[in-house]
């Protein structure tokens, strides 16, 4: 069915949340699925898996699909979609009424980014549901070594809007601390849930709004500012017992597990030191821009680098305008709107990060400055 | 004046047919109704994603979410000619002398006249399925391009390649020309005497219906605000000649189109449920339906090429006699 199919619809549904499930094979996605399904919540779900694994599904709809990945046929290399979710998309929501939203759990060496693609490239898809959040499950344990003998894991952390970091009752408290340092290295804008047995409150992997534009950071509102200030890094790392509530986030809110506030996440800056790392992220600050400039410059880094960059997010002060202009993107695709109107006491200032590989830091930190309004 | 009797159901309507000459209209829900002295219905599926009506006009053909393929039609029993619990069957084609073809997966099945099933593996996914009108030969949409099959014989498959992702296929009626819908908005053909490529772009949106007239001298497809007829008389094809733009409207789409059984007139179906009549040669409109709830999803013909069966996403279907 077409876009314009869509709008002629009366009465059209709203469009169904899609919550992906990453992670290496036994980090506990299974375990995270079946509470998600199991827990009452009131919500009904449609599961979408690439296998069934040894552990059961406990749900009422589950589809097996092989992981399909389509290259569009635009000459782009990172114009990439799942063709199995596109098909399987199509038939369920052909009833819709049989579910509230829907999960899909990828296999371990999936690339998460054809997943997210397909729910903005793919019009039909896009016409009925929405890509709510990317959660990866981390083993902790075991993460040292995926990184090492796979960049799929990396991609996975990379991309995702949540991590949450498994297992940690089989390591000590440094090697956990380790095992975070390594994923903020890797992917500065996630927040990181610490569990054992996929323990993480629901409410943090669900209804995240992750992509949309309204809420993208409203949710953490923090995470470009400790790019900058990157003196602590607690502001977004809670164990399992851990009831703060993360809405409003208090600056001040202090962790016992991170009483001592060690520096070994280099996310904000240099090189990662993390040897397995090939992830880079770059934050970006200045002033208010030109739209004259930034805008085109928007443009032609992410038509140019777009390959190399897994996410971007941002937040854009423009001259002369009373709102804050938000910006997420996935490889070439970007979205920006218009967001809320800066409050009185906010600084208009515009930060913006970028997730990818062999990105030209001082580059883009330059093109970036020279956007701003004189 | 045409006349237009509803039937109104609950659920999209994958396909619409007429099976010896009576409306059925199967439905998302695994249902397949019937209008036969009055509204008739059969649950057939848990969940149908696909149908295929058998060359003898009398029986479809079905796949679901259940894992099954089904043989129904009229009052006669359900036959379920296979059954894969969990595996979506998700298309299936009729072929000659009661043979078919379902896709599950990456593997494509071939159900012979006699009962026997012989799986073909894909590495990729089995997007669409079609018969070709002369011998025992079917092609398969996979990503990057076409594969043709004879499942009567040991002879190995051949192979037509175009990058890109092809979701379903159709052979013209001669035999001449192999024609894929694709995941881009755009239609790709093979002239399969030669193999030279035909591409047909320009749609704003994906192309999810087509339909030859009945000599094959034209493709129609959905995709546009009107439905883009492309040329087949000459021995290449549409290569290039422009295809004619049929019923333009401008505030919606067309989404379903189907060429009259003999004559050179189009039905089209739009995306809020209106649907005209278009002869190819002056371009007359005549409306068959008004607008309704939802976007036309499928049209057929009947056999006595006055009635056409439609059905829509929302369920409003029903019957059209366009001599009134």
């Amino acid at each position: 069915m077409s876009e314009a199919a869509t709008a002629a619809a009366p009465q059209a549904p709203a469009q169904i949340p899609v919550t992906v499930l990453t992670g290496y094979l036994g980090a506990g996605k299974t375990t995270l699925l079946n509470r998600i399904l199991s827990e009452a919540h009131g919500k009904r779900y449609a599961v979408i898996v690439n296998e069934f694994g040894e552990i059961g599904i406990d749900n009422d709809l589950i589809v097996e699909s092989d992981e399909e990945i389509y290259e569009m046929n635009n000459g782009c290399v990172c114009c990439t979609v799942r063709g199995d979710l596109i098909r399987v998309v199509e038939g369920l929501m052909r009833r819709p009424g049989r579910f509230d939203a829907i999960v899909v759990e990828t296999t371990g060496l999936a690339d998460p980014v054809p997943v997210a693609q397909t729910f903005f490239m793919d019009d039909d898809v896009r016409a009925k549901t929405r890509l709510d959040a990317v959660i990866a499950l981390v083993d902790a344990k075991h993460l040292p070594l995926r990184l090492k003998d796979s960049r799929e894991a990396e991609d996975q952390i990379a991309f995702a809007d949540v991590v949450v970091l498994n297992k940690v009752d089989l390591v000590s408290e440094d090697e956990v601390r380790k095992v975070e340092a390594t994923i903020r290295a890797i992917n500065p804008a996630a927040k990181i849930y610490r569990t054992t047995r996929s323990g993480v409150d629901l409410a943090n992997v669900l209804d995240r709004g992750a992509f949309d534009l309204n809420r993208v950071l409203l949710n953490d509102p923090h995470f470009l500012e400790e790019a900058h200030d990157h003196d602590h890094d607690h502001d977004h790392v809670c164990g399992p017992d851990c009831g703060h509530d993360h809405h409003h986030h208090d600056h001040g809110h202090e962790h016992h597990h991170h009483h001592d506030h060690d520096h070994d996440h280099h996310h904000h800056g240099d090189v990662s030191p993390i040897h397995d790392v090939t992830v880079q992220s770059i934050s970006l600050r200045g002033g208010e821009m030109d739209p004259k400039r930034f805008f085109p410059w928007l443009d032609k880094v992410t038509q140019t680098d777009g390959p190399n960059i897994l996410r971007l997010k941002g937040i854009i002060a423009i001259k002369d305008d009373p709102d804050r202009y938000v910006v997420q993107g996935v490889h070439m695709i970007v979205e920006g709107d218009h967001q809320r109107a800066w409050k009185d006491d906010e600084k208009h200032e515009s930060r913006l990060v970028f997730i990818g590989r062999d990105l030209d830091r001082e580059k883009l930190t330059r093109s970036f400055e020279a956007c701003q309004a004189q | 004046m045409p006349t237009v009797a509803p039937l109104d159901l609950d659920g999209h309507c994958i396909a619409a047919v007429f099976l010896d000459g009576v409306p059925h209209f199967a439905l998302a829900d695994g249902t397949i109704h019937r209008l036969d002295h009055g509204h008739q219905w059969t649950q057939v599926h848990d969940g149908l994603l696909c149908a295929s009506v058998e060359h003898s006009g009398k029986t479809l053909l079905t796949g679901g979410e259940d894992g099954k393929v089904c043989r129904s039609g009229g009052s006669t029993e359900v036959e379920v000619l296979h059954e894969a619990p969990r595996k979506w069957i998700t298309s299936v084609a009729a072929g000659p002398q009661g043979v078919l073809a379902f896709g599950s997966g990456r593997t494509a099945f071939a159900r012979l006249a006699n009962g026997t099933i012989k799986p073909f593996e894909h590495p990729r996914s089995v997007e669409g399925l079609a018969f070709a009108p002369k011998g025992l030969r079917f092609g398969v949409a996979r990503y990057n391009g076409v594969t043709l099959h004879f499942p009567g014989t040991e002879g190995k498959p051949v192979e037509m390649e175009w990058a890109g992702a092809h979701t379903g296929v159709t052979f013209s009626p001669n035999g001449d020309f192999l024609v894929t819908t694709m995941q881009e908005n755009a239609l790709h053909g093979w002239k399969l005497s030669d193999g030279r490529h035909m591409r047909m772009t320009g749609y704003p949106t994906k192309v999810k219906s087509f339909s030859w007239s009945n000599k094959g001298r034209w493709l129609a497809s959905s995709g546009a605000p009107a439905a883009i007829v492309w040329p087949f008389q000459g021995k290449d094809g549409p290569m290039g000649k422009p295809p004619l733009e049929l019923g333009t409207r401008g505030n919606t789409m067309v989404t379903a189109v189907a060429f009259h059984p003999s004559e050179e007139i189009l039905a089209i179906g739009y995306a809020d449920g209106m649907v005209l009549a278009v002869r190819v040669a002056d371009q007359k409109e005549i409306l068959l339906k008004r607008e309704g709830k939802g976007p036309i999803s499928t049209m057929n013909w009947d056999k006595d090429e006055r009635r056409l069966a439609f059905g829509t996403e929302t369920g409003d279907c029903g019957v059209i006699d366009i001599a009134g």
